[in-house]
């Protein structure tokens, strides 16, 4: 739990569920945030993320449980401009520039910031006059992260801000978003990039199939995905045996293969220097960082149905090794 | 009502140049050019240019309410509505500025037709032009409710074509263009149709009574109420799908 946090709930989700016909995109989720939280939802394509998120805004409606936003239901909060959403579709309208749009959405809330310091905040004073029709990728990111910002709301919702934009834009968009997130405000935002969540959240929610599977702090979930795996070929030594190299987290016997678990690049360095000094009979090495997808799956008891990572999933071990 | 979004909509509308051409500058020029060289013809017992200027305001002005109405849709494609649905604006301030938007802009139209209407040498008194105005504002009601209800049916690809065929069609069926009915049954069948009303609120102020007959009342008030259920039910099949 993260020291910003105080005491009061923002959002207190209870046995929240949805199905899409015969899909559970969520599945009896609990979850607690404090005030204050920079919360990180991570989770594969298909995690259910999207559809909490929707349930949380009044968006869509649970098939069971309830959603609690400051006390009261997800459509008095959002009524009180105590709420603020970068939705993952949402182009802004056609026909206005970025002040007029912004003007627009301040027009609609009780007690907005100043347009001009939402622009300046956000780093869209410059093309403040561009049609909004005619800003590049990052541009348009940070001019609906504007538009969620204007209402002044004491929760953001962020699902998925960065995506469509490049490396560079991905890390401008942050540092604004955490300047933000400085001065208070709750802030929940859904990403699939564990790096995102490891750099910028205070807290990750690990979602899967509806649920969510790990919830901690950076450090704790990164120790669970961001692992290492090295895999070789080596008959006739026991799990047990290869558990007892420093540095081993879990090992796995699959035929003549062993699989065994590190927790960075740096252990598996050692692991696979000692398997080697240890075992001349070790063949076929091979080092892999652990994707999201395995992760999840080590992490969900149910591993016959796969998770279906997004197509740009990116080598996700490598930046949970960096620190 | 929050007429900051308001003056924004009608600004949107405004620079929205396809728009200006086909509920503005179409009809000026169809009356113009047509009602221009039969200045002194009679159609159904009005002057033509008085005739053919409140058949083309008629057109004009439901191709503005119209289509205010339906960019309803594209906004729903760009995923702005869902947008809004997380701000403080209500559902019923949303569609009510939709409607002011294009009695705004029907407003813009039906000015310039009655311009151009004394540039030909149309005569009306005062009072009468006012009763114009007022028919021609009651008579849009209905098609305000077929904007939202089209709006939630059509998708962008085919709000052009369908927008472009249903004004068409209920100008050409009222007579905008000119009286296409003059007697029998299918003259039965487009008096129950509310742009024949439209067109016809010319005649009506020049009548004896200068009020149009109880049937112009019941068209637009069971056409408003038809159109306006069944707005109702495409907009909440719409609000509980969750793309």
């Amino acid at each position: 739990m993260s020291l910003r946090a105080s005491d009061q709930a923002a959002i207190t989700l209870q046995h929240l569920s949805k199905s899409f016909g015969e899909v559970h995109a969520v599945n009896d989720v609990s979850l607690t945030i404090h005030a204050g939280e920079i919360v990180a939802l991570l989770g594969p394509n298909g995690a259910g993320k999207t559809t909490t998120i929707d349930m949380v805004l009044g968006l869509a409606r649970p098939d069971r449980g309830t959603v609690t936003l400051f006390g009261s239901t997800p459509a008095a909060a959002v009524l009180a401009g105590r709420v603020g959403g970068m939705l993952q579709t949402g182009t802004p309208p056609q026909y206005l520039n970025v002040k007029e749009l912004i003007t627009l959405v301040a027009s609609l809330y009780p007690h907005p910031l100043n347009v001009e310091d939402v622009l300046r905040i956000t780093g869209t004073a410059d093309i403040a006059t561009r049609a909004t029709t005619k800003l590049s990728g990052g541009q348009t990111q940070r001019v609906r992260f504007a538009v969620a910002l204007v209402a002044d709301p004491d929760l953001l919702i962020l699902d998925e801000p960065t995506a469509a934009i490049d490396v560079e834009g991905r890390r401008d968009f942050w540092n604004v978003m955490r300047s933000v997130a400085e001065s208070g405000k709750t802030v929940i935002f859904a990403t699939h990039y564990l790096e995102e969540a490891d750099t910028y959240a205070d807290r990750i929610v690990l979602m899967a199939r509806g649920r969510i599977v790990a919830d901690g702090p950076p450090t704790e979930i990164k120790a669970q995905v961001g692992g290492r795996v090295i895999r070789a070929t080596l008959a006739d030594v026991s799990a047990e045996e290869l558990m007892s190299i420093e540095g081993v987290v879990k090992a796995e016997r699959q035929g003549d293969g062993v699989k065994l678990s590190c927790r960075d690049s740096e252990t598996s360095d050692r692991v696979l220097r000692t398997l080697l000094a240890r075992y001349s009979g070790a063949r076929d090495l091979e080092v892999r960082s652990v994707g999201l997808e395995e992760a999840f799956l080590s992490l969900t008891s149910d591993t016959a149905m796969s998770v279906r990572p997004a197509d740009d999933e990116p080598d996700l071990g490598e930046s949970g090794t960096q620190s | 009502m929050n007429f900051t979004y308001l003056k924004f909509e009608v600004l949107r509308t405004l620079r929205n140049r396809r728009f200006l051409i086909f509920a503005l500058i179409f009809p000026l020029i169809l009356f113009f050019a047509i009602a221009g060289p039969n200045k002194n013809v009679i159609v159904e017992g009005i002057h033509f240019p008085l005739y053919y200027m409140t058949g083309m305001a008629a057109w004009g002005s439901m191709t503005a309410i119209l289509s205010s109405g339906a960019r309803i849709a594209s906004e729903r494609q760009i995923g702005w509505t869902r947008q809004l649905k997380i701000t403080p604006l209500s559902t019923r301030t949303y569609f009510i500025t939709k409607v002011l938007c294009g009695y705004m802009m029907a407003f813009f139209t039906l000015i310039a037709l009655g311009l151009a209407g004394l540039g030909l040498g149309v005569q009306l008194a005062g009072l009468q032009w006012c009763k114009l105005a007022a028919l021609l504002t009651i008579g849009l009601i209905p098609f305000a409710v077929i904007g939202i209800l089209l709006g939630h049916l059509m998708k962008v690809d085919s709000l052009g074509p369908a927008l472009g065929g249903v004004t068409s069609l209920f100008a050409l069926l009222g007579g905008s263009f000119g009286p296409i009915f003059q007697s029998g049954f299918m003259l039965k069948v487009v008096q129950d149709i509310p742009s024949y009303w439209l067109v016809k609120s010319s005649q009506s102020v020049l009548s004896p009574s200068g009020w149009p007959p109880s049937q112009f009342w019941i068209v637009i008030a069971i056409w408003t109420l038809v159109m306006g259920r069944l707005a109702a039910l495409v907009y909440r099949r719409d609000s509980k799908r969750v793309v």
